[in-house]
């Protein structure tokens, strides 16, 4: 079962280097127990792009297709028995990059 | 076999092998919606066959197979109407069999599952009332003064969070037990103060059915974590809070306050059992185990069953017990209760500046103006009593205290 780590945040300015050595002590630790599947960071929301094709002629939107206060601003994606693992690694994560994160299953 | 023998059958079938049945099928199909729906179904059949067939010679037998087959019906009519290989799930059985300490209960599983960190509050609540304590979803909406349609949503809705993000069902390991065991007294103290002071002008003032499923239930978790003091503080509370339910209401639907009882009416093997847990407690207090909230809650309601007649209560032993408590919890509610204590040491003038600082916080909470409205009686401020207790009343949920409280503002000169 695969489970989405939302790391929310209200910048997406580059973790502290004491936060990145944290955050590399537990990728390490998910890689060597199996739980990777993969992560990474994202830039600020402002440089998103919305796009609409629905209709076959695609429209653009400059910026996120919600503005908030918060948002999403690295994830990663883990492969665990259960919820109550997954929240247990995700516990550890929060801790590592000194954030929020949100838990979300894949279908 | 006569009709109404048939249907006590069934009832007591429900009591006592609902929550089994539910936990069984879960295990079994891994899905709570078809062991719901199945169990449902299964006693609905009980009504119509037993009272011509006759109750069967192991009812949670018959229950259990009968519900198995009601699922597996259920399962392939989607199979068939999906053409997805559900059959599949029929065999599925997520866990292996694991040792469940002394007592191997289903039920327990069902009710971590219920009460998992990952749910709010009110749909703990309600999921456990439902699954484990098997009451109807318009019963649960009553209790909790919500539509039953929303209600409904809030189930249906916590059962697919538990399928979707795969919530799991069974008993936590050792090392994270104590986390995952507060939060289900939690739920279990909220069920037993729902049955202890009902809310609703539809329901009975004391709903003995939630207070002893509440009790039921925390005897079972009693019986997997013995040593736990919490675990023994809330069933001592809630066994001497049960053990004057008899003496609470009068016969004119009054809720009768404690200092009014009549104490010869408190059930004595209640009293008897909570006061061993407490001192079972105090003997740890003793040997340096720091007691939680339950526990100095049960201690608080042992020295009031120990007091013959109100006069004897050991006032100083409250209070300095409400001392305890406020230090672990800094909440407004335990400071109205512990400044009820000092009443009656320092008198009502002391008491009423203690509850007035109170007001930012308990402006919208009716035992705030009903404490108020008392000590103002006290000190002859009958104007003042008069509109606290119809602020009381106004906020009031439960009829009887309601009644309670109507009759002494209007007994004010």
């Amino acid at each position: 079962m695969q489970y989405l780590v939302s790391v929310i945040h209200d910048s997406s300015d580059l973790a502290t280097p004491g936060e990145m050595a944290a955050i590399d002590v537990f990728n390490d630790g998910l890689q060597a127990q199996g739980y990777w599947v993969f992560a990474g960071g994202l830039a600020a929301p402002g440089t998103a792009t919305v796009i609409d094709n629905r209709d076959g002629a695609a429209v653009f939107t400059d910026g996120p297709y919600l503005e908030s206060k918060e948002y999403i601003v690295g994830f990663w994606v883990i492969e665990a028995a259960d919820l109550d693992v997954a929240l247990k690694l995700a516990a550890e994560g929060s801790k590592a990059c000194n954030r929020k994160v949100e838990v979300r299953p894949f279908r | 076999m006569s009709q109404t023998d048939a249907q006590e059958a069934v009832t007591g079938a429900h009591r006592e092998q609902w929550a089994r049945v539910v936990a069984s099928l879960t295990r079994r199909f891994g899905d709570l919606d078809i062991a719901e729906e199945a169990a449902a179904e299964a006693f609905a059949t009980a009504v119509e066959r037993w009272p011509a067939d006759g109750v069967p010679p192991s009812p949670g037998a018959w229950l259990t197979t009968t519900a198995n087959r009601k699922a597996i019906d259920r399962i392939r009519r989607e199979a068939k109407r999906d053409g997805k290989q559900k059959e599949a799930q029929m065999l599925y059985d997520g866990d292996p069999p694991e040792p469940l300490g002394a007592i191997g209960d289903e039920r327990l599983r069902l009710i971590f599952t219920c009460c998992h960190p990952a749910l709010a509050m009110e749909t703990r609540v309600a999921l456990t009332l439902r699954m484990v304590a098997g009451l109807t979803v318009a019963e649960i909406a009553r209790a909790f003064l919500v539509q039953e349609t929303t209600m409904e949503r809030r189930i249906t809705r916590a059962k697919a969070k538990i399928k979707a993000a795969r919530i799991p069902y069974r008993v936590p390991s050792a090392q994270d037990l104590p986390p995952r065991i507060s939060g289900v007294l939690a739920v279990l103290f909220l069920v037993f103060n729902e049955g202890y002071l009902a809310t609703g002008p539809g329901t009975d003032p004391l709903r003995h059915d939630l207070t002893a499923e509440a009790i039921r239930l925390t005897r079972l978790i009693r019986a997997l974590m013995p040593g736990d003091g919490e675990v023994a503080g809330l069933l001592a509370l809630m066994l001497l809070t049960e053990a004057r339910r008899a003496a609470r209401v009068s016969a004119r639907g009054e809720l009768i306050p404690l200092g009014e009882q009549d104490r010869g009416a408190w059930d004595v093997t209640l009293i008897a059992e909570g006061h061993q847990l407490v001192r079972e407690r105090l003997a740890a207090a003793a040997a340096g185990v720091a007691p939680g909230r339950y526990q100095i809650l049960a201690a608080i309601n042992a020295v009031h069953t120990s007091a013959r007649d109100v006069r004897a209560t050991d006032w100083s032993q409250v209070l300095a017990l409400y001392d305890q408590l406020a230090r672990l919890d800094s909440s407004p509610i335990v400071a109205l209760n512990r400044a009820i204590a000092v009443a009656e040491l320092d008198g009502p003038e002391v008491a009423l500046a203690a509850v007035d600082r109170l007001e930012g916080e308990l402006a919208g909470y009716h035992a705030y103006h009903a404490t108020r409205a008392e000590l103002l009686r006290r000190l002859g401020r009958s104007q003042k009593s008069r509109a606290a207790y119809g602020k009381a009343i106004e906020l009031a949920g439960n009829t009887a205290e309601i009644a309670y409280l109507t009759r002494r503002r209007d007994q004010l000169g």
